[in-house]
């Protein structure tokens, strides 16, 4: 930590900027990294080929095995880049698949690189039916007692369906860069006009939207800095004292009691800066300049 | 969409790896997968491109490649996304390296 700042931005790299590629070989251990269906054996959609639109060999999506911090994890990698990251019919068969696949072999994990708009709307019936699947898949591995850990720090963000899948996961990293919610931006300024929610103001969609928001409110696990190693770390030491518990109705009923609560806490507030307030911070307003380790001691300051 | 074929001959490669992919289908990006080919001196390119009219301009910038590369016994697949000739070629340069282990 005490290296000159020069240094400190050398070792850096950018989990948002990078490819999914780059993300699965800066994640995993060095050289462990096994694709399952790569380009040359995978298949482009032949949904978007009918529209007349290039397809990707892997469909914009990344599945395989590998081992992060010694354990075997099983992986799924989106690539924002195409499509917005996007969920297509061979996309989400991937994970699917790959899902499927870890309730068989119990790895340690399935690490979920999440980098989505949701549903890959060409596709249409084809894309809402993935994603039902990846959902029910998401919940089957967790109820087999793997645990399901999506990592959100890309371009795309986790919206629609993909915003749905990552809460369904056992927790979330995410970087203040990442963004996650239900519709985004300009879907509720088209749906319900500019002064509902004004998608070109980016410093409120991150207030709304943003990793630190969502940690402060409890949606993500862990807030890492936007560097693939922070999220390596964050993920390997998240691993380590996770336990997945047993599926059942009254944690959900506990779960659902607390959501209704902050529901009405928060009730009628149109910017993080109201919220942050309302849970006690004295200075909302130096969230957003504030870097990920002072976030992290103001959260712990906090009244419960 | 617009679909092109081209065949060049060139000389041989040297693969170091099965098959190498680069770049990603993104806006004004293009992914680029190199598998062996049938013909040791030849190498076939297939490219789907979301630009059309554009096959004169794919047909040289790929020939200046093949015409200075050892690409030959290769088969090359492209999906563009509205790449520039300079990132087409940026992009080659580095599939071909990593294709070849970066014996060029």
């Amino acid at each position: 930590m005490n290296a000159p700042v020069h240094t400190q931005l050398a070792l850096r790299h950018s989990y948002f900027e990078a490819s999914a590629r780059s993300r699965v070989a800066q994640l995993l251990d060095a050289g462990s990294f096994r694709e399952f269906l790569p380009p040359e054996v995978s298949q482009p959609s032949p949904h978007l080929a009918v529209l007349g639109i290039p397809g990707a060999f892997d469909d914009g999506v990344i599945v395989g095995s590998g081992q992060l911090g010694g354990k075997p994890v099983l992986l799924i990698a989106q690539e924002g880049q195409f499509m917005g990251g996007a969920v297509g019919e061979i996309h989400g068969a991937k994970i699917v698949g790959l899902l499927r696949r870890a309730i068989v072999e119990r790895p340690a994990a399935v690490v979920f690189m999440v980098d989505s708009g949701g549903v890959r709307l060409h596709e249409a019936n084809a894309g809402l039916i993935a994603i039902s699947e990846i959902m029910r898949a998401v919940l089957d591995t967790r109820a087999a007692g793997v645990p399901v850990i999506a990592l959100v720090g890309g371009s795309c963000g986790a919206f629609g369906g993909m915003g749905i899948v990552s809460r369904l996961c056992s927790a979330i990293v995410m970087s203040e860069e990442g963004r996650l919610a239900l519709s985004g931006p300009e879907v509720i300024e088209t749906v319900a006009g500019v002064e509902e929610f004004d998608s070109k103001d980016r410093a409120l969609v991150w207030r709304v939207t943003g990793g630190k928001h969502r940690y402060l409110t409890g949606d993500c696990a862990e807030l890492v800095e936007d560097d693939a190693a922070s999220f390596r770390q964050s993920t390997i030491d998240l691993l380590a004292g996770l336990t997945e518990p047993a599926p059942g109705s009254s944690a959900l009923r506990t779960e659902q009691k607390r959501l209704t609560q902050r529901r009405e806490r928060f009730a009628g507030m149109r910017d993080g800066l109201e919220v942050w307030a309302a849970m006690g911070m004295a200075r909302p307003a130096e969230v957003s300049l504030m870097d990920r380790d002072s976030l992290v001691a103001v959260k712990k300051g906090l009244p419960a | 969409m617009e679909n092109l074929e081209f065949r060049f001959t060139a000389h041989p490669a040297r693969p170091a790896a099965g098959a190498a992919l680069c770049g990603v289908v993104g806006s004004g990006n293009m992914e680029i997968l190199i598998r062996p080919g049938d013909e040791a001196d030849a190498c076939t390119v297939s490219i789907k491109t979301s630009a059309r009219g554009f096959g004169k301009i794919w047909e040289a910038v790929i020939a200046d490649f093949a015409s200075r590369h050892p690409v030959g016994g290769t088969r090359i697949a492209i999906n563009d996304m509205g790449a520039t000739p300079a990132v087409v070629t940026l992009r080659l340069a580095q599939a071909l390296g990593d294709y070849t282990g970066g014996a060029q």
